[in-house]
């Protein structure tokens, strides 16, 4: 344990984590200098967007529940990048997880738990093969990852599109599909809160209540475990090596033996199926269908920011999201109380990255500031 | 070495320390180098000579210490006031920008330009024309860089220094790379550079070169300063003393071994290179256990195109590649490493022979994490890998001892004795080992050697591909030279000298 605090300890003060949390700060700085000019008190904006946050049980499983799709995407993304991946297509890959979840929850008929696994399943399989297509274009005939999966993600969204327009799938008119099976759902006591006695006992109970009023589920759980899960295939197996040997030196990898091409597809593979699980929970825990999109929904490309923000690994990827699901439900909110607009929580989110892409500034700074204590 | 100016110090470094946290990486080191001179910087790898080069280059600025250029104090903040102060470095890793052309990389930030800020690709060819007749540097100005042999890359590294006006030359393990011709040539470049005023400063750990070249010499320990010399006044013996602080010995010594049965047949083999050139042209070639056959021949005629298809990094247009009776010619990397116990020391070794972000031990199970004991089942066994990596360390002498260290943080020397960790605890039949001393310093040379001989005692079949005329004729068994992808005349390594050898690399018959 000891050697894990000082690790984490050395981190913080030399490492990413001590330019990240510079970088979240300068975000909050330059947020706050455009809240400023567009004629709103920054500190109330920010003081907003906290309360918006912490203030109420919901508000918290809200944040959560904006966060579990982003940290899934962000590992999606991450995964690749430690290969030399650059995923973009983490929103087509979601967006096929989604439409396999929301299939296979509405078609099949199957016993609760494993009805769960069945839809999650089929949706990563459904959504690795989206994404190791990528991978396998990139091997098998060079094509750019970067242009392969920003096809892939408009391919995906018209075929979700169109199987929505299926009559037994799509409600007609609505621009939906039907609702899952309730034993394909994971919300957490999504039926009980729903009955006289749930209810009654709610009304009891205002703290819980509070919570369920929002879809909370066991996305998050999942979530948690699945960054487990990467840091682990990552660090701790064979696979892990040979991905991260080809995304440092390609050349070094193959001298040793390792297949390079075997690699990126088996990378993308693993992207594709993080990033198809993040649509099947949003569809089994949050939505329940799958709607008409006219635009892409974002969660891949927030995923490309987050897995920044976390650099790339499987611990940063649920922190880095958490931020973002606090930022981005908590920023709404300055739009309802101050007629402040939203969008500076965009462009907050925007020079953190920036400021994350920049480590040598913030090292200049660190330095800079540790000299003036010496002297 | 009659146009040392000893009225005009040019460069003075006076008690320079540089510290990496605790680690103290030049202790008070002082140098002193007139006009005209050429003054040799000697030390083993890791004593600290390209690190105190980066400071007076402006890479690192020192933590205590003054640097004086031309008589005043300095404040060299980046390379940028470095050069502003005449000072040029050609670094022993080249930088320069492939896909660009010789011109367009020597005028590279100082670009030559028409009206409204047009580049004038003609007066930059012109200048580099100009400047590369004026010293001797012979270079074509519109070839591309990834086209032209590291020789060539050297001489625009050096153009690229004058370009910008030097009048003092840092070069850093110039010969490192370079055919004993270009060798020559390059010594009759510093004399012309050094006729013209300029100061030269060779980062180096080969004594011929320093008796050869150079008119002082300081020499370096872990970071100390040991000595000052005047070359003319001492042997090699003496230098490599100074620098090593032990008596080392100079001559390879090798006991006599039967040679033994047939490892390895190459039949008429035929690999193109990037361009679609046959660079390896209808090469024949038998290696037999029990031998060193080393390959001699002038950078560019093949040899890296062989030994990538011998290790199936690059694919045979025809003939055959025969392990006993099997047929590897188009085996995969891991079938050749694993299956056929075909080992290789890359000759780049930043590029193809380590994964420079990961640890030493990491780099040492390369070629095989994927079996037991450093993994079971897919799972990494981190406790076996790291006791390995730690006999390694001690075993191979890697320095320093700790192997969770990035592989980019070692020097070269270390970081090669990683790679012949690896390929020589994975029990190899044949090893390929490709210029496996380039950029080392004797003590890690004599090891290198040492290492390939005892495989050789050991039975095992040994091809080195090297530059280095010397070491082809101390080391190997039998010679085989190459030219122009084919292998023109095999001696004996007793029968072997320079000027027979030198004249079937050139082409000529023996």
């Amino acid at each position: 344990m000891s050697s894990i605090g000082a690790s984490l300890k050395d981190k913080f003060l030399n490492g990413a984590l001590s330019i990240t949390l510079m970088s979240v700060l300068f975000g909050f700085l330059r947020g706050g200098i455009i809240l400023l000019l567009a004629g709103f008190n920054p500190l109330e904006a920010y003081g907003v967007i906290l309360k918006g946050i912490f203030s109420r049980p919901k508000y918290v499983s809200y944040v959560i529940i904006y966060s579990t799709p982003l940290i899934i995407t962000g590992l999606s993304v991450a995964f690749a990048l430690r290969t030399g991946l650059f995923n973009i297509g983490a929103e087509g890959q979601y967006i096929m997880g989604a439409l396999a979840a929301a299939a296979a929850g509405y078609y099949l008929k199957l016993p609760m738990v494993l009805h769960v696994f069945t839809a999650v399943g089929l949706a990563v399989i459904v959504a690795a093969f989206w994404g190791g297509l990528a991978g396998w274009f990139k091997a098998r005939f060079g094509v750019n990852e970067v242009i392969s999966t920003i096809m892939l993600n408009w391919t995906a969204l018209y075929i979700s599109n169109w199987a929505i327009t299926i009559p037994s799938f799509g409600r007609q008119g609505t621009g939906k599909t039907y609702a899952i099976q309730p034993t394909a759902q994971i919300d957490i006591l999504g039926q009980w809160k729903r009955t006289p006695e749930g209810i009654a006992f709610l009304r009891e109970h205002p703290m819980l209540w509070d919570v369920l009023k929002s879809p909370v589920n066991l996305g998050f759980v999942f979530a948690i475990l699945l960054a487990g899960l990467v840091w682990y295939v990552l660090n701790r197996t064979t696979l892990g090596y040979e991905l991260r040997a080809v995304g440092h030196n390609p050349q070094a990898a193959e001298a040793g033996g390792i297949s390079v091409k075997r690699s990126m597809v088996i990378s993308m593979l693993f992207a594709g199926g993080l990033a198809g699980a993040a649509g099947a929970f949003q569809v089994l825990g949050v939505s329940h269908r799958i709607a008409t999109l006219a635009i892409m929904e974002g969660y891949g490309f927030d995923g490309i920011a987050v897995s920044l923000i976390g650099n790339n690994s499987g611990p940063g990827c649920v922190f880095a999201g958490l931020l973002f699901g606090s930022l981005k439900y908590g920023g709404s909110k300055i739009q309802d109380v101050m007629g402040a607009p939203t969008e500076v929580i965009n462009i907050m989110i925007g020079i953190i990255i920036f400021f994350v892409a920049m480590p040598k500034l913030i090292r200049m700074i660190l330095a800079y500031r540790k000299r003036r204590e010496r002297n | 070495m009659t146009s040392v100016d000893f009225s005009h110090k040019t460069v003075e470094m006076i008690d320079v320390v540089k510290k990496f946290g605790d680690f103290t990486a030049n202790d008070r080191i002082s140098l002193t180098v007139h006009r005209g001179e050429v003054h040799a910087l000697l030390g083993e790898n890791g004593a600290g000579k390209t690190t105190l080069m980066n400071c007076l280059y402006g890479l690192y600025r020192p933590t205590e210490g003054v640097i004086r250029v031309n008589g005043e104090d300095v404040v060299i903040s980046d390379p940028n006031v470095a050069i502003g102060h005449g000072i040029g470095m050609v670094h022993q890793h080249f930088k320069l920008v492939e896909p660009f052309t010789v011109a367009e990389n020597i005028v590279l930030g100082r670009e030559p330009t028409k009206t409204l800020g047009r580049l004038d690709m003609a007066e930059a060819e012109r200048q580099v024309a100009e400047i590369s007749e004026r010293y001797g540097l012979s270079v074509d100005p519109q070839a591309l860089i990834q086209d032209i042999s590291v020789g060539s890359q050297q001489r625009v590294e050096i153009l690229k220094a004058l370009y910008r006006g030097a009048e003092i030359l840092i070069l850093d393990e110039p010969t490192a790379v370079l055919t004993p011709s270009e060798i020559k040539e390059l010594i009759t470049i510093i004399d012309n550079l050094t006729s013209e005023g300029k100061s030269i400063i060779i980062i180096t750990h080969k004594l011929h070169e320093i008796k050869l070249v150079a008119d002082y010499c300081t020499i370096i320990r872990r970071g100390t300063f040991i000595d000052r010399v005047e070359v003319a006044k001492v042997s090699e013996q003496e230098l490599a003393a100074k620098m090593v602080g032990r008596d080392v010995s100079f001559s390879v010594s090798k006991s006599e071994v039967v040679q033994g049965d047939r490892a390895l047949t190459v039949d008429n083999l035929v690999v193109r290179d990037n361009r679609g050139i046959a660079a390896v042209n209808g090469l024949d070639l038998q290696l037999y256990h029990s031998e060193i056959l080393g390959i001699a021949g002038v950078d560019g005629n093949g040899q890296s195109q062989l030994v990538e298809a011998l290790m199936g990094l690059r694919q045979v247009e025809s003939g055959r590649i025969l392990l006993k009776d099997h047929d590897i010619t188009h085996a995969t990397p891991r079938q050749i490493i694993g299956d056929h116990h075909i080992c290789s020391i890359p000759e780049d070794r930043q590029k193809r022979g380590l994964v420079l972000e990961f640890d030493v031990a990491e780099n040492l199970i390369l070629e095989t994490y994927m079996r037991p004991p450093f993994s079971r089942r897919g799972v990494l066994d981190n406790g076996e890998i790291y006791r390995f990596a730690d006999h390694c360390a001690e075993t191979f002498d890697i320095r320093p001892r700790n192997t969770g260290l990035q592989a980019k943080s070692l020097s070269g020397g270390n970081q090669q004795k990683v790679i012949i960790a690896r390929e020589v605890s994975n029990n190899p039949d044949i090893l390929v080992a490709s210029q496996p001393t380039r950029g080392l310093d004797v003590g890690a040379i004599e090891y290198v050697h040492k290492a390939l001989i005892e495989q050789r005692d050991n039975g095992k079949a040994v091809l080195l591909i090297s530059f280095e005329l010397d070491e082809i004729i101390n080391v190997a068994d039998r010679i085989a030279v190459i030219f122009e992808g084919r292998i023109i005349g095999i001696l004996d390594g007793d029968e072997a000298d320079e000027n027979r050898i030198g004249l079937l690399m050139a082409g000529g018959s023996a």
